[in-house]
C-alpha cells in the first residue's frame, strides 16, 4: 500500500533521477526539439521535491496538487502544463484516499494521463509521452487483472513504458516541436516518453 | 561556449535587470515574475496587450513594450515558454477595465501555458481575456499531422498594429478581430547560416557545415525544411519569397508591409543587401511595398541568418503602422 510518505518518496526519487539524467534528456531534445527538456524538468522537480520539506501535508491529494502547481509554475514549455496537469488530475483521484493499493494507484495514474490527453490532444503513435503512458496503463490493468499486487503492476507498467519509449524511435512526430521535422524526426527516441518512463520506473521503486 | 554571461542559470534575470537599468523612462520590470511592463500604469478603458514567450528572441517581446505597442511581456527561460503564473500576474496588472488580449505564438508550450493562464485569470479575477495565436511560418506544413505553423515574424508586425489600435481606444472585440486579420494576412520564411547555443545547454543546437545552410528554419534552432549548399543572396531571397508568395496573394492595391529580419548574428550590411534582393523580386511579382522594416526584431540568440515577412496591408493597417510608437526596439512618431 502507498501512503503520503510513499508519494513524497516517489517525487524525491524522480527528482534525483531527473537530475542525473538531465543532460541525457536535453540531448534527446536537441535531436528533435529545442534542447531544454532536461534543464526544464530538473528545475521543476527540484522545486517539487522541496515541497515535502517546506510544509506539512495531511493528505495525498493535497500533496499531489501542490506538486502539480509547482510543476506548472516552474517547468515552462509544454512539459510544465502536461506534467502539472498530470499531477493535478491525479490528485483529484486521491480525494479521501490515505492508503492506496493497486486499484487506487491505477485509477490515479489513469486520471492523470487523461489530463495529459486533454491538455496535449495527442494520440497513440504521435511520438509523445503518451506513447509511454498508454502501454503502461494497459500493462498495469492487465497485471492487476491477473492478480498482481501494486508492486507487480507498477513493474509491469514500467517495463511496458520502456518498450513504448523505445518504440517512439521509429515513429514520425505529429505533435509538438518535433513535428516540424516530419520524416527527419524518425530515428530518435522521444524525450517526453523518456521522462515519463523515468517517472513510472520511479513509481515502481517508491510507491509499492 | 563563448558568451557574455556570468552563470547560464542567471541569463534571463540579469538581462531583465539590464533592461530595467537601460530604460527606466519607459519600462518597469517585475523581476520576481519576469514581466516587463510599461512604466506608467494602464490608462482606464484601454485594452491591455500581453505577449511573451521564451527568451532569446530580443528585442521581441520585452523590447516591444511601450507606447503604441505591448503593455506587458512575460519572459520565459531561453526558448522556453513562460509559465501561467507570469501571464496571470501580467494580465491582472494591465486590465484597465476594457479586457486583455493575449498575443501568442503558435508553439505547443506557449499555447498551453497561455490557455491555462487565461482560464485561471478569468476564474480568479474575472478579467475578460481574448487570445490570438500567430502561425505564419510557411516552412511548416499546416496539417493535422503537425503542431501547425509556427508563429514568427508576423508577431512583431501584429504587436505594432494592434498596439496602435488599443492606444486609440478600440474595444477588446475590435482589437481581437484586427489581431486575427493581421495573423491571417502575414506569412514568413526564414533561413540559417549557423546554429545557436542555448546557454543552459552549452553547445550548438544543431551542426551546420561551413558550406551549408538550413532553409525553413524556426527561431529556436529547430531544424528547417531542408539543408542545402550555400548559395548567393539572390538565390536565397528567391528561396525565401517563393513559398511566401505562393501561399498568399500580396498584389492588392495597398500592397504589403515587408520585414527583413535578422536572426541575431547577421550584420545589417547583409540584411540591407538581402532587402534589396527581396524588393527587386517583389517588384517583379507585382507586390507594392507599402512599408518596410529592416533589422533584428525576432532573433534566435546568435544564429546567423534571416527571415522575411510579408503582411497584406490595407489602409487601416498602414495607418496603424504609422501611428507613434515608443519602445526600446521600435520607435517613431514621438
Amino acid at each position: 500500500m502507498a501512503n503520503l510518505q510513499s508519494f513524497t518518496e516517489w517525487i524525491a526519487d524522480y527528482a534525483s533521477v531527473v537530475s542525473e539524467q538531465a543532460d541525457y534528456l536535453t540531448d534527446l531534445d536537441r535531436a528533435i526539439g529545442d534542447a531544454d527538456h532536461g534543464s526544464n524538468m530538473n528545475r521543476g522537480m527540484v522545486k517539487a521535491a522541496e515541497l515535502a520539506g517546506a510544509e506539512e501535508f495531511s493528505a495525498i491529494d493535497a500533496y499531489l496538487k501542490k506538486v502539480g502547481m509547482s510543476l506548472v509554475s516552474n517547468v515552462g514549455g509544454a512539459s510544465g502544463p502536461l506534467y502539472g496537469t498530470f499531477f493535478l488530475r491525479m490528485a483529484g483521484a486521491f480525494a479521501d484516499v490515505a492508503e492506496a493499493g493497486a486499484a487506487e494507484v491505477g485509477a490515479g495514474l489513469r486520471a492523470g494521463v487523461e489530463g495529459i490527453l486533454a491538455r496535449g490532444k495527442a494520440e497513440t503513435g504521435d511520438k509523445t509521452m503518451y506513447d509511454a503512458w498508454s502501454p503502461a496503463l494497459d500493462a498495469f490493468d492487465e497485471a492487476v487483472g491477473a492478480g498482481s499486487d501494486l508492486a507487480g503492476a507498477l513493474r509491469a507498467a514500467a517495463d511496458a513504458a520502456a518498450r513504448g519509449r523505445d518504440a517512439t524511435k521509429d515513429l514520425i512526430a505529429r505533435k509538438g516541436r518535433a513535428s516540424y521535422l516530419g520524416e527527419r524526426s524518425r530515428g530518435h527516441i522521444d524525450p517526453g516518453a523518456t521522462s515519463s518512463t523515468l517517472l513510472i520506473e520511479s513509481a515502481a521503486r517508491s510507491l509499492a | 561556449m563563448k558568451k557574455l554571461i556570468n552563470d547560464p542559470a542567471d541569463v534571463v534575470v540579469e538581462a531583465l535587470r539590464g533592461m530595467a537599468a537601460a530604460h527606466p523612462d519607459r519600462l518597469r520590470v517585475d523581476l520576481e515574475n519576469r514581466v516587463v511592463y510599461r512604466r506608467d500604469p494602464i490608462r482606464a478603458g484601454k485594452v491591455g496587450l500581453v505577449s511573451g514567450g521564451g527568451s532569446g528572441h530580443e528585442p521581441m517581446h520585452g523590447g516591444l513594450v511601450g507606447l503604441g505597442m505591448l503593455d506587458a511581456a512575460c519572459a520565459g527561460e531561453v526558448f522556453t515558454s513562460p509559465v501561467p503564473d507570469q501571464m496571470m500576474a501580467a494580465t491582472k496588472q494591465v486590465d484597465g477595465g476594457a479586457g486583455v488580449l493575449h498575443i501568442v505564438k503558435n508553439y505547443t508550450g506557449d499555447v498551453m501555458n497561455f490557455e491555462m493562464a487565461a482560464e485561471l485569470a478569468a476564474a480568479e479575477a474575472g478579467t475578460e481575456v481574448q487570445s490570438v495565436v500567430v502561425d505564419d511560418d510557411v516552412a511548416v506544413q499546416d496539417s493535422l499531422y503537425t503542431a501547425g505553423r509556427r508563429g514568427v515574424g508576423t508577431t512583431v508586425l501584429l504587436e505594432k498594429i494592434v498596439g496602435a489600435a488599443a492606444e486609440e481606444g478600440r474595444s477588446l472585440a475590435d482589437c481581437a478581430a484586427l489581431a486575427t486579420q493581421v495573423a491571417e494576412s502575414g506569412r514568413s520564411m526564414g533561413m540559417a547560416l549557423t546554429s545557436c547555443t542555448v546557454p543552459a545547454a552549452g553547445k550548438p543546437t544543431f551542426d551546420l557545415a561551413e558550406d551549408e545552410m538550413e532553409v525553413g528554419i524556426g527561431i529556436h534552432g529547430e531544424p528547417g525544411r531542408k539543408r542545402m549548399p550555400m548559395a548567393p543572396a539572390k538565390e536565397v531571397a528567391e528561396m525565401l519569397l517563393e513559398p511566401v508568395l505562393a501561399d498568399l496573394d500580396f498584389t492588392g492595391d495597398t500592397g504589403a508591409i515587408v520585414m527583413m529580419n535578422g536572426m541575431g548574428g547577421t550584420p545589417l550590411l547583409e540584411l540591407y543587401l538581402m532587402y534589396h534582393e527581396v524588393a527587386q523580386i517583389l517588384e517583379k511579382s507585382g507586390v507594392t511595398v507599402a512599408r518596410n522594416l529592416v533589422g533584428n526584431y525576432i532573433t534566435s540568440l546568435e544564429m546567423a541568418g534571416c527571415s522575411v515577412t510579408l503582411l497584406r496591408a490595407d489602409d487601416d493597417l498602414v495607418g496603424l503602422w504609422d501611428a507613434p510608437v515608443n519602445t526600446p526596439g521600435l520607435r517613431w512618431g514621438v
